[in-house]
C-alpha cells in the first residue's frame, strides 16, 4: 500500500507558466528571443533580459528571480531587501524565486560567500533599471519628463499634478518589460540606471524577518527530501567496504525475494539496489551479497600516522612562495627564534541530513529535485555525465540540510539521474548516515612548520611559514568526471590539484616567507578521503596555525596579544584594496573593547582549583571581510574538558544588508569552527574511514554552547558614510580565527600550547599532565 | 505484512506494512508528514523526533508496531491555527539556519518544558544535548526556550 503524493500541481504549473513567460508568451509579446524559441523544453533564462529577473504583477507586487541558493544564511531575504530598495517597492510586497535552472538565470548557485559581495550587484542594477523603465513609461503616458516624477512604494506620482498617480502594477502588471540589458557575463549585467546612494536605502540595514522561517517551524515546508512522484522507487547505494576495492561479483539472489525488490544496478564499482519502499531499499542494501577484491596496497595511512606520512611525503606541487625581505638572514640574527609545528586532521562536512535527490525521467526529459547549492553546475554535470542535451535537463532547487560546500559535489543528484535513466522511473536516492559521514568530501588535512624571530625589543622581525595540505585531486564543482559515481564507474580526469594556502592578515613584518605544498595520499580515486570545499576550504586550518603562532611570539615577547597584533598592523604603511588594514585595526580594537580586554601577557598566572580560565584573541580576513574574535575558556584540570564560555566577534563586511541575519550567520560560523576545534576529526585505519556516525564523529552540542556571544558589526571604512559603501560576504570569514582564539585562550588559562586539533578532553588532559598541571 | 493502526495528530490511520518498519518511514511516506526527517537512522541526532505519551521519541529506530499511544509530530503542534509558543519563539528569535534539525529541537524543547517549565540554563544545555544542529543554531535555540520559559505562568 503506497499512497504517493505528487509534487503539488500548483508548483509544476508555476514552473511551466514561468518558462512560458520567459519564452515570450507573456501578455505583451513584442518579440520572441530567437535563442528561447529554438531551444528545448528547458532553455537557459537569458540574463540580458530584464524579464528574466523581475516580474511586476497586476496587484502591484513584484517577484524577483535570482540564480542563487540560500543555504540557511538568509541570503534570499537580503536579496529582496537590496532589490526592493533599488526598485522602490515595499519589502513585504516582494517575493523571490531562487536557484531552479529553467526559471532563474545562472548565477552559479552558492559558493565562496559571494552572494552579497558579487551577485548582489547585478541584482541591484536590474532592480534600478526596472525602476527607471517604469518611470519612463509613466513619463511617456503623462508627457512629463521623468525627473518631474517621484516614486514611493511602487507608486509613481507627479508632484506638480496630484491627479497623476500610477502604480507599477497599473503600468506593467503581468506584462513583459522587453528590455535588453548589457553585460559580458551575468555578474556584469546592467541597464543604464544609476544605483542609489546607500543613505537612501529603506530596507537595507534593517532586519526584516526571514520569509522562509515560518514554514520551517510549522512543518509545512516541502524540502527536497519530501518530493514524491507517482511510480517512484527508492534506491540505496552499496559502497566498497575497503577504499579502492574492485567489484568482483554480486549475488542478486541474496535480495531477489525480498519484499518490494525492483533491481540491482551496477556499473564499474558503483552498486545500488532499488525497491518499491524506502525501508525495503535500506534492508536490501544491507543484505545484498557483494564480492569485493581488496586493493593490492593500502589506500592511505591510518589516521594516527597521517601527519608523519604527510611530513615525509614528496610534494606533488609547491606554491610560488610569498617573500618579503630576507627571512633566513633575519632569523639568523634574531635575538630570539621560536619554532612550532601544527597539525589539523581531515574534517568532514558530516551534513546533518545525508545526500539525497529525486530524478524524474518522464517525457524523455530529466528533472532533478535537489538541494544542490550549485544547481546550475549539477544540471551541466548531469547532462554531460549521461550525454543528454542540456536543454532537456533541469534542476529544481529546494531546501535541504546544511550546504557549506558538500552539495557542490552532489553525488546523490548524479546517482538519482543515472538510476532514473536506467529504470525509466522516478528514483529517489538517499545516503545512509555511515555512508555520508565516511564518504562525504573532506576538508583537507594540514601540517604546518613555522619559525619566527624577535629582536631584542620583542618586535617580530621574521616570519617563516610552510604549509602542507593533503589536497591532491580536490573535487567540488559537480563536474561530470569528478563526482563519486563517475569515479566508481572508472572515469578518470586530470587531478585538480588543490592548493596549500597562506595566512590572511595585514601584519607588517620586515622579513617574511610563506610557502605551501600539496601532498597526496596513495589512493586518489574512489576514496572516502577525497577533498572538497568545506566552508572556507583552508581558512580554519591555516589561521589556526598562523594566529596560534603569532600568540606564541607575543608570549615570547612578553607582550599583550592584542597590543602585539595592533603593533604589527600599525607598523604598516600605505593601504590596500578595501582598506583591509584600517578595518583590521578597527575590528581588533572593537573586539577587545566589547570583551573588556585587560592588557597583559599570556599566560595568566595559573589559577588554583580545578577550573582554569583564560582568554584568547585571533583575527583574519577572507576576501574583503575582516573578523577579530575573542574566546573565553574554562579548562577543567581534572578532566581536560574545555568549555568556551564566551565568544566575541567584531566583523566588518562593509555595508550590512540585514544586521540580525548577519549576527546569526556569524554565530553559526563561529560555533561551526568551535565544533572543529573541540570535536571533529575523520579517523581511519589503512582500509576505511572509521568515523561513521555521531558517536565516532562527535559534533558540538547544546552542552558546549557558550553562555554569551557578542557580535559587533564594525564599519571600519576610512570614509564610513560614503554613498557607495560596498557590501562584502559574511558566510565564512568568522570561521577562520576561532580555532586559534580557543587555543590561545587555553594557553592563557593553562600555559599549555595545543598545536593539534581537535582539543578533545583526553588530548587536553594528556597535555596538562605532561606539563605537570 | 500486517495491519498496524496508528493515531497521529488526532487522526487514526491503518497501514499494511512490515511491522518492524521504523515509524519514521510510515509517517513520511504513507501519511505524507514532513516534520520528522531522516538524519542518522540511529537515534543519535534527533531529526526524526516525535512525541509519544509526553516523551520525545526517535521515530527512526522505533518499530511502527511499538508506537503505542498518540503520536504528535511538528505538524500537530499548532492548535486551532495558532502556533505553539515554542514555534512562535522560534520565529521571534529567528532561530533556524537551514532548519533541517528544527523539528527535533522544537519537539525536544516542548517535552523539556512540559516536564520542567522553568529550567535553568544548565538544565536546558543538558536536556537538549543529544539533539544536534550542524548549522550550530544552539545559542538561538536556547534563547527561544528561555523566552518561552520566562513567558510561562
Amino acid at each position: 500500500m503506497i499512497d504517493f503524493t505528487a509534487i503539488p500541481p500548483e508548483v509544476e504549473a508555476a514552473l511551466a507558466s514561468r518558462r512560458s513567460f520567459l519564452k515570450g508568451a507573456g501578455l505583451l509579446v513584442v518579440t520572441l528571443s530567437p535563442a528561447a524559441a529554438q531551444a528545448g523544453p528547458y532553455p537557459d533564462p537569458n540574463f540580458r533580459q530584464l524579464d528574466s529577473w523581475i516580474v511586476i504583477h497586476q496587484n502591484n507586487t513584484a517577484t524577483f528571480y535570482v540564480g542563487k541558493t540560500d543555504c540557511g544564511q538568509g541570503t534570499g531575504t537580503a536579496f529582496r531587501q537590496m532589490m526592493a530598495d533599488e526598485l522602490d517597492i515595499a519589502f513585504d510586497k516582494t517575493s523571490i524565486i531562487m536557484g531552479s535552472t529553467d526559471t532563474t538565470v545562472d548565477q552559479g548557485g552558492s559558493g565562496g560567500s559571494d552572494a552579497i559581495q558579487a551577485d548582489g550587484w547585478p541584482m541591484r542594477r536590474v532592480a534600478a533599471e526596472a525602476r527607471r523603465v517604469l518611470l519612463q513609461l509613466a513619463s511617456q503616458r503623462w508627457s512629463l519628463p521623468p525627473d518631474q516624477l517621484t516614486v514611493r512604494d511602487a507608486v509613481i506620482s507627479a508632484p506638480t499634478d496630484p491627479s497623476k498617480r500610477l502604480t507599477y502594477g497599473e503600468l506593467i502588471g503581468g506584462k513583459r518589460f522587453n528590455v535588453t540589458l548589457a553585460g559580458n557575463n551575468v555578474n556584469a549585467t546592467t541597464g543604464v540606471a544609476k544605483l542609489k546612494p546607500v543613505q537612501e536605502f529603506k530596507y537595507v540595514g534593517q532586519s526584516p524577518q526571514r520569509y522562509d522561517i515560518p514554514a520551517k517551524v510549522d512543518g509545512s515546508l516541502k524540502w527536497a527530501v519530501d518530493v514524491k512522484l507517482p511510480g517512484m522507487v527508492h534506491a540505496r547505494n552499496i559502497k566498497p567496504p575497503v577504499a579502492g576495492a574492485k567489484l568482483v561479483s554480486i549475488d542478486e539472489s541474496s535480495v531477489r525475494n525480498l519484499p518490494g525488490f525492483v533491481k540491482v544496478v551496477s556499473k564499474g564499482n558503483y552498486v545500488a539496489v532499488v525497491c518499491e519502499r524506502e525501508e525495503q531499499a535500506i534492508n536490501a542494501a544491507r543484505r545484498l551479497k557483494v564480492n569485493w577484491e581488496k586493493p593490492a596496497s593500502a589506500p592511505f595511512p591510518a589516521s594516527e600516522d597521517l601527519f608523519t606520512f604527510m611530513r615525509a611525503a614528496q610534494p606533488t606541487s609547491r606554491s610560488q612562495p610569498t617573500v618579503v625581505g630576507d627571512v633566513t638572514t633575519s632569523l639568523a640574527g634574531a635575538a630570539k627564534v621560536i619554532e612550532a609545528e601544527y597539525d589539523v586532521p581531515f574534517q568532514g562536512h558530516t551534513a546533518f541530513g545525508p545526500a539525497h535527490a529525486m530524478a524524474d525521467p518522464s517525457n524523455g526529459q530529466l528533472t532533478i529535485y535537489s538541494n544542490d547549492m550549485k544547481s546550475y553546475g549539477m544540471r551541466n554535470g548531469v547532462a554531460a555525465f549521461l550525454k543528454i542535451p542540456r536543454d532537456q535537463v533541469r534542476v529544481v532547487w529546494m531546501e535541504g540540510p546544511q550546504g557549506f560546500g558538500r552539495t557542490a559535489a552532489d553525488d546523490a543528484g548524479f546517482e538519482a539521474a543515472f538510476l532514473a535513466k536506467e529504470l525509466n522511473r522516478p528514483v529517489r536516492v538517499q545516503w545512509m548516515r555511515d555512508e555520508e559521514t565516511a564518504w562525504d568530501t573532506k576538508g583537507p588535512a594540514f601540517t604546518f612548520k613555522l619559525r619566527g624571530g624577535l629582536d631584542a625589543q620583542g618586535n617580530l622581525v621574521a616570519f617563516d611559514y610552510l604549509a602542507q595540505a593533503a589536497d591532491y585531486n580536490h573535487v567540488g564543482y559537480n563536474e561530470a568526471d569528478s563526482v563519486l559515481i563517475a569515479q566508481l564507474m572508472g572515469i578518470r580526469r586530470t587531478p585538480a590539484r588543490g592548493g596549500g594556502d597562506e595566512p590572511d592578515e595585514m601584519y607588517s613584518i620586515p622579513h617574511r616567507r610563506m610557502a605551501s605544498e600539496v601532498v597526496s595520499l596513495p589512493l586518489i580515486w574512489e576514496t572516502p578521503l577525497r577533498t572538497g570545499n568545506l566552508r572556507d576550504p583552508n581558512g580554519p586550518q591555516v589561521t589556526f596555525a598562523s594566529e596560534s603562532f603569532i600568540d606564541e611570539l607575543a608570549a615570547a615577547a612578553k607582550a599583550d596579544p592584542v597590543a602585539f597584533r595592533l603593533a604589527l598592523l600599525n607598523a604598516g604603511t600605505g593601504d590596500d584594496s578595501g582598506f583591509k588594514r584600517a578595518r583590521s585595526i578597527a575590528c581588533i580594537k572593537a573586539a577587545a573593547q566589547a570583551y573588556g580586554w585587560d592588557p597583559r601577557p599570556s599566560p595568566k598566572r595559573v589559577s588554583k582549583g580545578d577550573i582554569l580560565t583564560g582568554r584568547g584573541v585571533a583575527y583574519s580576513f577572507r576576501s574583503q571581510t575582516v573578523a577579530a574574535e575573542i574566546a573565553e575558556v574554562e579548562v577543567n584540570g581534572k578532566t581536560g574538558h574545555v568549555w568556551v564560555k564566551r565568544l566575541v566577534c567584531a566583523h566588518d563586511c562593509g555595508l550590512v544588508i540585514n544586521p540580525e541575519g548577519t549576527r546569526r550567520t556569524l554565530e553559526g560560523a563561529m560555533l561551526h569552527s568551535l565544533s572543529r576545534a573541540l570535536h571533529e576529526e575523520v579517523t581511519f585505519d589503512t582500509e576505511k574511514v572509521t568515523s561513521v556516525d555521531w558517536v565516532t564523529h562527535p559534533s558540538l552540542t547544546h552542552a558546549d554552547t557558550p553562555a554569551q556571544i557578542d557580535i559587533v558589526l564594525v564599519n571600519g571604512d576610512p570614509n564610513p558614510n560614503r554613498p557607495d559603501l560596498p557590501h562584502y560576504g559574511a558566510g565564512e570569514t568568522a570561521c577562520k580565527p576561532l580555532l586559534a582564539a580557543v587555543a590561545n585562550a587555553i594557553f592563557d588559562a593553562t600555559g599549555v600550547r595545543l598545536r593539534r586539533v581537535p582539543f578533545r578532553d583526553q588530548r587536553v588532559l594528556a597535555a596538562l599532565k605532561a606539563a605537570g598541571i | 505484512m500486517s495491519k498496524v493502526t496508528l493515531k497521529v495528530n488526532g487522526q487514526s490511520h491503518t497501514v499494511d506494512i512490515e511491522p518492524s518498519t521504523p515509524l519514521l518511514y510510515i509517517l513520511r511516506n504513507d501519511l505524507g508528514l514532513q516534520g520528522p526527517r531522516f538524519g542518522c537512522g540511529l537515534g543519535q541526532c534527533g531529526a526524526c523526533t516525535v512525541i509519544i505519551n509526553g516523551n520525545a521519541v526517535r521515530s527512526c529506530v522505533l518499530p511502527a508496531s511499538a508506537a503505542k499511544g498518540e503520536v504528535t509530530t511538528l505538524e500537530g503542534l499548532a492548535q486551532n491555527g495558532k502556533l505553539h509558543p515554542l514555534q512562535q519563539a522560534w520565529i521571534d528569535e529567528q532561530v533556524p539556519a537551514c532548519g533541517f534539525c528544527q523539528n527535533g529541537q522544537i519537539l525536544t524543547a516542548k517535552v523539556l518544558l512540559d516536564k520542567n517549565p522553568h529550567p535553568t540554563d544548565a538544565q536546558i544545555r543538558t536536556g537538549m544535548a543529544s539533539t544536534l544542529c550542524r548549522c550550530m543554531t544552539y545559542y538561538r535555540i536556547q534563547a527561544a526556550i528561555k523566552r518561552v520559559a520566562k513567558g510561562a505562568a
